[in-house]
């Protein structure tokens, strides 16, 4: 039972990434939120390992490579430095009530499964059924989004988000080819700096990372 | 004879040679002795050599090409037509005296740096050139827009004045509503193929289809050409831009608005209805009248000229829909005519506007000034400008034997057909068009005796007047080219016509057939009606103007004698005595004045300092720009209310917009 047993802890995985998602929305610590993140990553990197193995498709193990290298690794470092060097550890406040949070979340995710459906019956792969958790981890990243107010959260669901897409690539279609998914690391890596310089930007113009100052730059 | 293809990679070379001499103007930006003595000559050799390579490939079959440019698997199609050679014969003969003129124009300090002049103004031709080779709406639409571009920054070239920088934006948000329009049609046209101009010729549309995709057709050519009521941003523009680029819009840009006419009406389209014929008619002689009775108010020479472009464009409508009235009811030789008078007044309106914006810009360098009011007497100190000007107002004010006279002619021609119409209401209501555009071509010479007189005779209105110089060799060899085009148009329209034969015979599949009874004698339909000798009018002309010479020369008196003028009475005649442009447009203001929307201050007879002051306004702009902007104001307002300032509100709204396609997908 050599298959079974490799979907099952895809299956597991992707239960962890589901559960880490819904963790990463209520979380009310940039500090701890940082620590989820790097641990999403953990749960993708073995994913994808586990999916590598049991397809034999040789290319994924170097796309794991990258993604414990990027999202365990650097991210979390980069993050970790930033909020040392922009001296803010304290407590992140949601926009609407946690419980609330946490019902639109479920709603999201049984939508997801919904939408994915359809999708995961076509697909041969291994992977199908996570088709639908893949695509409630990118909605749920957005949910994560849209109810921070302060700049660094957005950026690490913004990062989240990501994190769904890779997760959704892998399980749909066994990873993209490695050209593509070497641009995307790129990509997340250099909004990352920009990012960060953003953040020093915003906070000497406004004293604070609150990102309801910036609603004073409307043209009125 | 060389085949057509190589006279569409002889127009690609001088395309490509073009965009070359625009890069080598960018990377020398300031150097304004490379600039106008090598690059602007070169691109003038240039225009020549697709003239020839245009005027070759008329009388050959057609020539298809497609380039490996463009987005994956959608490569530019290009095609030699007939009707596309004849454009780009108008576009190479007059760019060429454009471009030499151009070289001797441009100076240090004045706007945008020569080099970067040189790109814009040479990558506006190529893409004019582009647009009339193009084959499929996505290759035309690219070159469409980036003449509408390139145009854009030649216009606002002296972009530190506040009022160049607002006819810019007038003319740039009317070429995109235009093109906008073109866009959709292109869209009804292609049917379920592909977007090659090839496929949109098989394509047969449901006639109401068929009449959508015409008019959307009309909007947006007739924004470029500057019909009646898309015209407000010609008179802007015109007078903003550098007098070659003036001319070079009025010359050949308007003219590629009205090729594209020509090319969807006639080539992709595969009916013509006649009362779509009608409409361009109505159009056409609106905006001829409306032109030529604005620009007779006028009292800048640049805007005059620019209502004119609208009165000759008007023109050209008229004989288009002239054209389209006579295919619908199968007549077809008659319908030949009009298209030739179409196309004819196409190539001499681009003559002779062009020499005449070109006058205006060396006046305006020798002056300094473009208001009539404070120019006058310049044909004493500007000789050469004044003489040549001359030529293209006479042509342009239609008098034999220049070039304006033989299309206005083959137009009332036609006119003078319309009887046989099998349509009692056209048959009435056609003679009216008729007389309404003989009071119109009438008009024009009145304007042009305005402008003429006003500027160049009579005694200077200013001081500074008598230190202008005269043109410099490069901008007095542009102007003889153009005034030498106007006099070998007007004296053998045989072989002009023999020409135009090649695109009516593609287009309509009947040619006017005039070159049958020989290069003496014009006769478009039979020797019976009507017959023209332009070469025995010229000679004529010549002998009695010799004889009238020597008369006065040695007979009346003998040697020219300089001697104070008769005063009249008036021991002290000063300049400001004379006519002045508001005095001589004035019956045309009294006669016409429920056109204009006038603003007059006059001085009581008592009053010891009397100021007058006149402005005329476009109704159009209060009637229908201005109430039209109101709502596009309004409406941004409302949807401004989506703009919070709030990051969490827009990443809601694009998390809403992904929701909702998930379920639609569903």
């Amino acid at each position: 039972m050599h298959l079974p047993l490799a979907s099952q802890i895809i299956n597991l995985l992707a239960a962890i990434l589901l559960l880490l998602s819904f963790a990463m929305l209520t979380q009310r610590r940039i500090l701890s939120l940082i620590n989820l993140f790097a641990m999403q990553g953990l749960a993708l990197t073995l994913s994808t390992l586990v999916v590598a193995y049991s397809t034999g498709q040789h290319h994924l193990y170097y796309s794991a490579a990258l993604t414990f290298a990027l999202k365990v690794l650097i991210l979390p470092w980069v993050l970790h430095r930033l909020i040392r060097k922009l001296n803010v550890k304290w407590d992140v406040e949601t926009l609407i009530n946690i419980p609330a949070t946490m019902l639109v979340g479920i709603v999201l995710v049984i939508l997801a499964f919904n939408v994915a459906l359809p999708i995961s019956q076509l697909a041969g792969t291994i992977t199908k059924s996570t088709l639908g958790i893949a695509l409630a981890c990118v909605l749920l990243a957005f949910l994560t989004m849209i109810t921070r107010s302060k700049a660094v959260p957005q950026v690490i669901g913004f990062l989240a988000m990501e994190n769904g897409l890779f997760f959704a690539a892998t399980s749909a279609t066994y990873g993209m080819p490695m050209v593509v998914e070497f641009g995307i690391a790129l990509d997340v890596l250099v909004g990352m700096v920009i990012l960060g310089v953003f953040f020093f930007q915003i906070r000497e113009r406004f004293d604070s990372l609150d990102i309801s100052h910036l609603e004073k730059l409307k043209e009125e | 004879m060389p085949g057509p293809g190589s006279a569409l990679t002889l127009i690609l070379g001088v395309i490509l040679l073009w965009l070359l001499l625009g890069l080598a103007g960018v990377f020398f930006p300031r150097n304004l002795h490379l600039v106008s003595r090598v690059l602007f000559p070169v691109g003038a050799l240039g225009a020549l050599a697709l003239a020839a390579a245009a005027l070759n490939a008329l009388g050959q079959s057609t020539h298809s090409l497609i380039l490996p440019l463009g987005l994956p698997d959608l490569p530019f199609h290009l095609r030699l037509d007939p009707l596309s050679a004849f454009f780009l014969l108008l576009l190479g003969a007059v760019t060429a005296g454009i471009s030499v003129f151009a070289a001797g124009y441009f100076r240090k300090g004045e706007g945008t740096p020569p080099g970067l002049q040189c790109l814009y103004y040479h990558v506006f031709i190529a893409s004019m050139a582009l647009v009339l080779l193009a084959d499929d709406a996505y290759a035309f639409m690219v070159f469409w827009e980036t003449m509408a571009l390139s145009s854009y920054f030649l216009v606002t070239s002296d972009h530190t004045k506040p009022e160049i920088r607002r006819a810019g934006f007038l003319y740039l948000l009317i070429a995109h509503v235009g093109a906008i329009s073109i866009l959709l049609c292109f869209g009804l046209l292609h049917g379920s193929g592909d977007y090659t101009f090839d496929n949109m010729r098989s394509v047969q549309l449901a006639p109401f289809w068929a009449t959508v995709a015409f008019g959307l057709a009309l909007f947006g050519f007739g924004a470029k050409a500057g019909m009646l009521p898309l015209h407000v941003w010609l008179p802007e523009a015109h007078p903003a831009a550098p007098s070659p680029v003036s001319a070079l819009m009025s010359a050949v840009m308007l003219k590629t608005a009205i090729y594209g006419l020509l090319r969807v009406l006639f080539d992709l389209l595969h009916v013509q209805v006649w009362w779509w014929g009608v409409a361009i008619l109505v159009l056409g002689i609106a905006s001829a009248l409306y032109g030529v009775v604005f620009s007779a108010v006028q009292s800048d020479m640049k805007r005059l000229l620019a209502y004119s472009s609208i009165e000759n464009i008007g023109f050209i409508l008229v004989g288009m829909g002239l054209t389209v009235i006579f295919q619908s009811y199968g007549m077809h030789s008659l319908a030949a005519l009009a298209l030739t008078a179409t196309l004819y007044h196409c190539i001499n309106h681009a003559y002779f506007k062009s020499l005449l914006f070109l006058a205006t810009g060396s006046v305006l360098h020798a002056t300094h000034e473009r208001a009539l009011g404070k120019l006058g007497g310049l044909i004493h100190r500007m000789p050469w400008v004044a003489w040549l000007a001359l030529i293209g107002t006479l042509a342009i004010a239609g008098l034999p034997p220049l070039n304006g006279f033989v299309s206005e002619w083959l137009l009332l021609q036609a006119f003078l057909f319309t009887p046989n119409l099998p349509h009692p209401y056209l048959n009435m209501l056609v003679p009216v068009a008729a007389a309404a555009v003989a009071l119109a071509a009438a008009l024009a010479g009145y304007v042009m005796v305005k402008f003429y007189g006003v500027v160049f005779l009579g005694q200077p209105r200013e001081e500074h007047l008598a230190e202008a110089k005269d043109a410099g060799i490069w901008e007095r060899a542009g102007l003889i080219w153009l005034a030498a085009g106007c006099i070998a148009l007007g004296v053998a329209p045989v072989a002009v016509i023999g020409v135009i034969d090649s695109v009516t015979g593609h287009l309509l599949g009947r040619t006017l057939g005039a070159s049958a009874t020989g290069w003496m004698f014009l006769t478009p339909i039979s020797a019976g009606r009507a017959s023209y000798a332009p070469f025995l009018f010229l000679l004529v002309i010549l002998a009695v103007w010799l004889a009238t010479w020597l008369a006065v020369r040695y007979y009346y008196h003998a040697g020219v004698r300089r001697a104070p003028p008769w005063d009249c009475g008036f021991p002290a005649q000063t300049a400001r005595m004379q006519d002045s442009a508001e005095g001589f447009g004035q019956p045309i203001r009294q006669v016409f004045e429920p056109f204009f929307r006038m603003n007059r201050e006059l001085p009581t007879p008592f009053d010891a300092a009397p100021r007058y002051r006149v402005s005329v306004e476009d109704h159009l702009w209060y009637w229908l720009y201005l109430p039209l902007a109101k709502v596009t104001d309004a409406l941004t307002r409302v949807v401004t209310r989506l703009q919070r300032g709030r990051i969490s509100v827009y990443l809601m709204y694009s998390f809403a917009t992904l929701l909702v396609l998930l379920l639609f997908v569903q």
